[in-house]
């Protein structure tokens, strides 16, 4: 209920902000900057609170807001988590998805290491070509490419297996990577390259030796990146899989968990939570290095 | 081992090593497994998609040739024009909202304030949360009986007498949808335009405020030129981002009620796969392709721009 309260305040109250010169500095920033963060804060995060709480609640305080308060609970219970774990494929999901991610973005950063190397260090004739074409294979976006990819998948007799994802994932994942790493790799000097050559290094010793122990940074970010978006893919997943057991999470939630018209909130708010949360900690361990390839990308 | 403990050590060259040292073959072998992906899992199914088009294929069968058919039926179609109408509504609506309020997050966050790095962080949470996953979370948030904003509105603030319905009527289903998608992409516009603050030189502020520029100027004169570029960036992306979304619409309202909230990308999953009219489905997915491609020379003109303004040296 503060939220909504908190918001009125903060918009009505910041622009005339600017223009009260004779308040105090401090309750001018109080006013200026620290409202309306908390109320961007509040409703970016209320979502999630939402998630969680729900999550926890026994169904009798969930349908019920006129004798309990909907924002906290009385009873906190974990039916709903013992449900989803033990009634359901959950765990199969989860292992599911958490496979399907590290061998995409595995093969993702192998791929891209690579191409990125060969763009930016090998430098040929026509490498500026190359790196442009696979920036714009980033702007393809999965929507329009899932109809005739279905059909690929199909001929190769990889539909409903695990690797018509892992196969299909690098196609959005290379692109970001590899212009990720031209972009790191642009920032080591090339004069330690040359030194090595000197000494008598083969180009693969340099890039194993030399390169890649100074784009570990580079490799960090490219490596969460490629591993939240592949956590995060959904339509190849609900177009390439159908049968239920090989279901990643996001699809097997929407697709499993909801049937019939009597939703079990509790349950599917548990879903969503524990999918959330491996991606949220894996991230939380990287937030630096996310953050630098998400700005880097939109600089390069 | 890192570059400056390592000792070289010759290793006589044998034929192998020296094949690898021949630099067309290296680059050849470096360029293979990326290439190699996207021309199998990308070009090829985008011509194949563009082929699909102008069949009549369905599952299990490979069409035939039909030539401007299915685009010609498309057009007569009040669910496909009506959900073009739409991703445009949407794209154009959720993108000017999350712009605005995108710009003042980064602008606020852009100030001295402390757990700065821990605010960041927190900030970026919609965009990691699989979007399926929050979408689940919204479409609990509008439920008809337990929407808690409507227990907002009604019970605690007295605004309202009714609960809202939010996804039962085409309109309320849309702006739910539009304010699903700023949710989660606030965070994204925000982060981007914050480096693309960061860069600019405190200097240069320094200096407009020793010529007496209000803070409506500086913003005006110095922070809007210098950010132009990194924001037509963003911009792009997130055009192009919003133009192809799925996953919103899909887990929300699946284009309900009566079709209203189809976008492009939902129509053509669910003509082609469920409904198993592949030629249709990715006749509505080559449609979308003009207008990415706008959007596409859009960023192209912006980076161009952005060379000229750096001059011709700065590559």
């Amino acid at each position: 209920m503060s939220d909504t309260t908190a918001t009125t305040i903060g918009a009505t109250t910041e622009p005339e902000g600017p223009q009260l010169l004779s308040w105090d500095s401090r309750a001018r920033r109080v006013v200026t900057i620290y409202v309306p963060l908390a109320c961007f804060l509040v409703i970016l995060l209320f979502p999630f609170y939402w998630m969680g709480i729900t999550t926890f609640k026994p169904n009798s305080e969930l349908l019920n807001y006129k004798d309990n308060n909907p924002f906290w609970i009385s009873s906190p219970t974990l039916d709903n988590i013992r449900k989803l774990l033990f009634e359901t494929d959950y765990p199969r999901w989860l292992t599911t998805t958490m496979a399907v991610a590290f061998a995409s973005t595995a093969l993702s950063l192998v791929s891209s290491v690579l191409a990125a190397y060969a763009i930016q260090r090998l430098r040929f004739r026509g490498s500026n070509y190359v790196g442009l074409a696979i920036y714009i294979a980033y702007l393809v976006p999965p929507s329009i490419l899932f109809i005739p990819l279905a059909q690929v998948v199909f001929q190769l007799g990889l539909f409903d297996t695990p690797f018509a994802l892992i196969l299909t994932y690098p196609t959005f994942l290379i692109p970001f990577c590899t212009w990720l790493l031209i972009g790191y790799f642009k920032s080591i000097p090339y004069e330690l390259e040359e030194c090595a050559l000197i000494d008598g290094a083969s180009r693969l010793q340099i890039l194993r030796r030399i390169t890649l122990p100074l784009a570990v940074p580079g490799l960090i970010s490219a490596g969460i990146f490629a591993f939240t978006l592949s956590w995060n893919e959904f339509i190849y997943a609900l177009a390439f899989i159908s049968s239920t057991e090989k279901k990643t999470v996001p699809v097997a939630i929407l697709t499993e968990l909801v049937q019939g018209d009597v939703y079990h909130w509790g349950s599917l708010m548990a879903g969503a939570l524990l999918g959330s949360l491996p991606v949220a900690i894996f991230y939380s361990f990287f937030v630096e290095y996310y953050v630098s390839s998400l700005t880097g990308a939109v600089k390069e | 081992m890192d570059a400056s403990t390592w000792v070289p050590t010759r290793t006589p060259p044998n034929l192998l090593a020296r094949l690898f040292d021949y630099k067309p073959f290296l680059i050849c072998v470096c360029l293979a497994p990326a290439l190699g992906l996207l021309l199998v899992f990308l070009t090829y199914p985008l011509g194949l998609g563009i082929w699909l088009a102008f069949t009549d294929a369905e599952i299990g069968r490979s069409g035939s040739w039909v030539g401007l058919e299915n685009f010609d039926s498309l057009m007569e179609d009040r669910v496909f024009l009506n959900a073009v109408w739409f991703t445009v509504f949407y794209t154009a609506a959720a993108t000017v909202v999350k712009f605005a309020l995108g710009l003042w997050l980064a602008l606020l966050l852009n100030h001295h304030i402390p757990f700065k790095s821990i605010i960041r962080a927190i900030i970026l949470m919609p965009f990691i949360v699989p979007t399926v996953l929050s979408a689940i979370a919204f479409w609990w948030i509008y439920d008809p009986q337990f929407s808690i904003l409507s227990y907002v509105l009604v019970d605690v603030l007295h605004w309202r007498d009714t609960y809202i319905d939010f996804l039962g009527t085409p309109w309320a289903a849309r702006w739910s949808l539009i304010a699903a998608n700023i949710w989660r992409g606030i965070p994204f516009v925000a982060i981007t335009l914050l480096a693309g603050l960061q860069t600019i030189s405190p200097a240069l502020y320094e200096a407009a405020l020793l010529d007496g520029a209000s803070p409506w100027q500086r913003f005006r004169f110095v922070t809007t030129p210098l950010l132009m570029p990194i924001l037509a960036v963003v911009l792009t992306f997130s055009v192009l981002f919003t133009f192809t979304d799925f996953q919103l619409v899909y887990a929300i309202t699946r284009g309900g009620p009566i079709n209203s909230t189809h976008l492009m990308a939902t129509l053509a999953f669910q003509r082609g796969i469920p409904g198993s009219q592949l030629g249709e489905g990715a006749a509505i997915a080559v449609a979308m392709i003009p207008f990415l491609v706008l959007a596409t020379l859009l960023s192209y003109f912006a980076l161009a721009r952005r060379k000229w303004q750096q001059g011709p040296e700065n590559e």
